[in-house]
């Protein structure tokens, strides 16, 4: 099903190669393994060979074309549905120029978490098939296959819907349902625990943090030129500092400066290599502000002002934290 | 008169605007009214100008509490920072709330030049808050230290 796809990819970046149109394509090729597939720029037919696109190509391209979108020539640029909020996002920030990019919109059915089919006994795994219903797991010890909700990505299952906020022209073979699912059930849940709980809750996740910045690299809204966590003294780029006060706060005010800028994209869950909740801390934000100040989506367009740089007079009083009830 | 020694003294920071709150600071001083030493007045030209980073550092500094403080909204000297601050704060204090830091740490309050009354009022009843939970560990050590060392 995906293969089908993939070969209209193809055919249609060479038709826009060869026409001038674009001068180069970003999309995904394999890595090392079957399963971590990386970003690829590609130039020519040749190059092109490598283009893959299946249920493991979950990078988000978005952030790619900040650099991309400023070298000469446009791109072409594979964007699945969810990557085209935080490419709308990064238009509104003025981060990516718009003329710079040809947007291809491609199909999405769920993108798969190698670390639960790894789970669940999938070893080896060298491909992935998806029939809509199921996955297939190709592996060295034969294939398996398994339910989709079993093994899709976290931020998969919290989908925002299937459609295309920024595009140029779409690739859509199979269609699919365009309904959002819920995904505030992390956050309701954490809210219901008791503040000692929740304490506890948030040491022990944050405890793991290695400082791989993992999280802040990956993430689309974070594409400040200069990040407040880089110590310039240490001489290594992206370097965590040794200040306790940063290490202590980095995941606080990550979460804060992506405030109302943070399209729900599920990047910094994916890559965590701790496998810290990350989106749980996002998410309480977007959550917050749909409550408190209407339904917000970052990315959903390119002109609405985000709530956080918005006010209206007759906006909740703060203690509407303290009169919620509850513990404390 | 009998002194107590014992009792636990929180260290509150009170981040003021130049124009309503730290005006009422200074009215609530003039006029006798009492409230806690506990709370160190910071003043900035603006409710609007506390970054929430701010916040954060007053606590990993060794702050129990950390209160707001700005003009009603509406009156704002710079016509519309408050209105910033009031959404800015309730995100980042249900943030904190949600990380399970105690609620009763954090509050924003409007008090205009003319309310001494209201604003030794305010911390009175803030600073009885920040006494009840005691010292805060939380803030500082969410990424984290060795449990047993809590009690330190």
């Amino acid at each position: 099903m995906m293969q089908q796809v993939v070969d209209i990819m193809r055919k249609r970046a060479l038709q826009l190669l060869g026409s001038g149109t674009v001068n180069r394509v970003i999309g995904w090729k394999n890595g090392e393994f079957g399963y971590d597939q990386t970003p690829a720029v590609f130039k020519t037919e040749d190059e092109l060979s490598a283009l893959v696109y299946d249920s493991f190509s979950s990078p988000n391209l978005s952030k790619y074309l900040i650099e991309e979108s400023k070298k000469e020539g446009k791109i072409l640029a594979f964007l699945k549905p969810c990557d085209t909020y935080s490419f709308n996002q990064l238009i509104k920030e003025h981060r990516i120029n718009r003329d710079g990019v040809y947007i291809v919109g491609i199909e999405c059915c769920g993108m798969v978490d190698i670390n639960k089919l790894k789970a669940l006994g999938a070893v080896g795994v060298n491909g992935i098939a998806d029939d809509g219903e199921t996955i297939t797991a190709h592996t060295l010890y034969g294939d398996k296959t398994f339910k989709k909700e079993e093994v899709l990505l976290e931020k998969c299952l919290a989908c925002k819907g299937k459609k295309h906020v920024a595009f140029d022209e779409l690739i859509i073979v199979n269609a699919q349902d365009d309904e959002a699912k819920p995904r505030f059930d992390g956050v309701k849940e954490i809210e219901a625990m008791t503040p000692d709980e929740r304490f506890a809750f948030w040491r022990s996740q944050l405890s793991k943090c290695i400082r791989c910045n993992a999280c802040r690299n990956v993430c689309p809204a974070c594409s400040c030129l200069q990040c407040v966590f880089d110590n310039p003294k240490s001489g290594v780029a992206s370097k965590a500092t040794p200040d306790t006060f940063e290490e202590q706060m980095y995941h606080v005010i990550r979460a804060f400066h992506v405030a109302g800028r943070c399209t729900d994209c599920g990047e910094c869950s994916r890559v965590c290599p701790q496998n810290i909740p990350l989106h749980l801390l996002n998410r309480k934000f977007i959550k917050d502000m749909n409550e408190f100040y209407g339904e917000y989506q970052a990315g959903a367009d390119t002109e609405t002002r985000p709530p956080l740089v918005n006010y209206t007079a007759g906006d909740v009083e703060p203690t509407v934290i303290s009169d919620k009830g509850g513990d404390n | 008169m009998q002194v107590e020694n014992k009792e636990f003294k929180p260290t509150i920071v009170a981040f003021c605007c130049n124009w309503c709150s730290y005006a009422g600071a200074d009215l609530a001083g003039t006029g006798r009214m009492q409230y806690p030493a506990d709370v160190k007045i910071i003043r900035v030209p603006c409710s609007c100008r506390v970054n929430p980073m701010f916040v954060l550092r007053a606590f990993q500094r060794g702050a129990d509490g950390v209160i707001l403080c700005g003009c009603h909204p509406g009156d704002c000297h710079y016509s519309t920072g408050n209105y910033y601050t009031r959404r800015r704060m309730t995100m980042l204090f249900d943030f904190l709330d949600y990380l399970g830091i105690e609620r009763a740490r954090t509050r924003v309050e409007w008090v205009s030049a003319a309310e001494g009354a209201k604003f030794a009022a305010v911390m009175n009843d803030f600073v009885k808050g920040v006494r009840e939970l005691g010292p805060n560990k939380r803030i500082t050590d969410l990424r984290c230290k060795p449990e047993e060392k809590e009690g330190e």
